[in-house]
């Protein structure tokens, strides 16, 4: 019950801040209410019993790359409202068909988990090491090696193309 | 019922409390030693040696007229003090004063809570109070804070990778996250980390000095270049609770030194029997003993070394920290695997 309440509270919250961060006028606002949005994401972890998510989502997401995201955008300045800016390439149509299709397709997700057969609970790995950061790690580095290092690919990809961009002459 | 709540509330009550009479208390230290660093006496009027100054110094900006300027963003300008100040208190959450002690007869740990993901809790959590000084800046709406909040950002933000990727190097010494699992594994292992690990020390020292914006890193608050830095156009208690989240943050990262490579509330040489003598001073007094000398340390270097130009900075931050910081860690997790096994 008291999980149920805190998890209805968290989600609301999260999706009014999302609603704002797209409402709002001003660009630094808008960045600052992504910011609580992750907080609060953040919370939703710790509610799952996922201290280490919730800490990492912190440290990345809302310590980390929103910071970039504040840099630029007061770096950029972006004090002219959004109005006087008309992208003639904008198709709104279809960027609402593309919502309604997602939004279709969730809806289509959630009637069938809740009506159609209910799946056996499949039973983790039995992992020898108890704590979460611990079970964490054992996860990334057994059953989901191949993604773990496929990700650390891209992101090392991502690395040098940032250098070399930032880099004229190498 | 008791455990879960009146205890908790209490120690949550008593570290607060003990932490902001602490930071009125370094505000007043820092201008004594450096008055004497200086061949000056410092504060002397109020009370005995200038000893009720800080009393002083809060009536005073607590009854000073607060100003908003007219042009600035009013929401984050108001919202920015207290951003930089909760991050500051909030993680006092996990750093441990001391082991298990036992207070009228009742079982008491003297640390607030002991997560599995502590240290990485730690990190986060400074992370998100570099908002407060870039949010300062910006909403002043003037140019020397904005200047001064663009440079916090960029050197917090390298700073940050540095220091994280060295405590890496200690968590793979300790094998744990938790804070109090990183003091016992130096008992278990018979070693403070500093001796383990003397290059990560050094350079969590530095990565403390610069992410509390100390001299010499003090940059975003360089009075010759910025005036006052992101709070020229802050005044009274918003001010004040600038100042203070800056004096908390230096205890933090004292006491997280402290923790991390000086053993935390351990006695010198916990293993060795002959000292046991030195166990009449309770745990928690070698833990704030430790933690004041870096204190102390922190004060006496703003008193001796000039400011970084901030090109300086950047280049120490990201072309000798931070190659410094892989190092360190591939050759600790080397030695770890070779000596230890993988396992170990």
């Amino acid at each position: 019950m008291g999980q149920a309440i805190a998890f209805y509270t968290l989600a609301a919250f999260i999706l009014g801040f999302a609603v704002l961060v797209v409402s709002t006028k001003d660009t630094v606002h808008s960045v600052l209410f992504l910011v609580l949005d992750f907080l609060f994401v953040a919370a939703l972890y710790v509610l799952l019993g996922a201290p280490f998510l919730a800490v990492i989502q912190v440290l990345v997401y809302a310590g980390g790359i929103v910071v970039l995201y504040l840099f630029v955008v007061m770096l950029v300045n972006l004090k002219r409202p959004p109005e006087a800016h008309h992208d003639p390439h904008r198709r709104t149509t279809l960027g609402f068909g593309l919502a309604i299709a997602v939004l279709l397709e969730l809806v289509v997700i959630g009637v069938y988990q809740t009506v159609g057969p209910v799946a056996a609970a499949v039973p983790g790995p039995a992992m020898p090491v108890t704590g979460n950061t611990e079970q964490v790690g054992w996860l990334l580095y057994t059953s989901y090696l191949i993604p773990f290092e496929i990700a650390s690919m891209l992101l090392l990809v991502a690395m040098i193309g940032a250098i070399v961009l930032a880099k004229r002459e190498l | 019922m008791i455990d879960h709540f009146v205890v908790p509330l209490l120690k949550i009550l008593v570290v607060l409390n003990a932490t902001l009479v602490a930071v009125t208390y370094m505000v007043l230290l820092e201008r004594k030693v450096i008055a004497w660093a200086q061949s000056r006496l410092g504060p002397m009027r109020v009370g005995p040696y200038g000893i009720l100054q800080p009393v002083a110094d809060a009536v005073k900006l607590m009854i000073k007229e607060d100003i908003t300027p007219v042009r600035a963003d009013k929401w984050v300008f108001t919202a920015a003090p207290i951003i930089s100040m909760v991050p500051a208190l909030i993680v006092y959450a996990v750093i441990p004063f001391g082991p298990e002690v036992s207070i009228f007869g009742r079982k008491v740990t003297l640390y607030i809570t002991d997560v599995n993901v502590g240290l990485l809790y730690l990190v986060s959590v400074a992370s998100v109070g570099v908002y407060g000084i870039i949010l300062a800046g910006y909403a002043s709406n003037s140019k020397y804070p904005l200047l001064a909040s663009l440079r916090a950002s960029a050197q917090l933000i390298s700073y940050e990778a540095a220091v994280t990727l060295t405590l890496v190097s200690v968590i793979l010494m300790s094998g744990t996250l938790s804070m109090v699992g990183i003091v016992n594994a130096q008992y278990t292992k018979h070693v403070w980390f500093v001796f383990a690990q003397p290059i990560a020390f050094v350079l969590v020292l530095i990565g403390g000095l610069a992410e509390t914006n100390r001299a010499p890193f003090d940059l975003p608050e360089a009075e010759q270049e910025l005036t006052g830095g992101f709070h020229t156009e802050y005044s009274g208690m918003r001010f004040a609770l600038f100042f203070l989240a800056e004096y908390a943050n230096m205890i933090v990262v004292s006491s997280v030194v402290t923790t991390l490579f000086l053993g935390g509330w351990l006695r010198p040489f916990p293993n060795v029997a002959a000292l046991s003598f030195l166990g009449i001073v309770p745990s928690w007094a070698w833990f704030l003993i430790k933690s004041f000398v870096f204190l102390y340390i922190f004060i006496w270097i703003r008193a001796t070394l000039p400011r970084y130009r901030y090109d300086q900075l950047m280049r120490l931050g990201w072309k000798v920290l931070i190659p410094l910081a892989i190092a360190n860690l591939v050759v600790t997790g080397i030695v770890k695997v070779l000596w230890l096994g993988v396992g170990g």
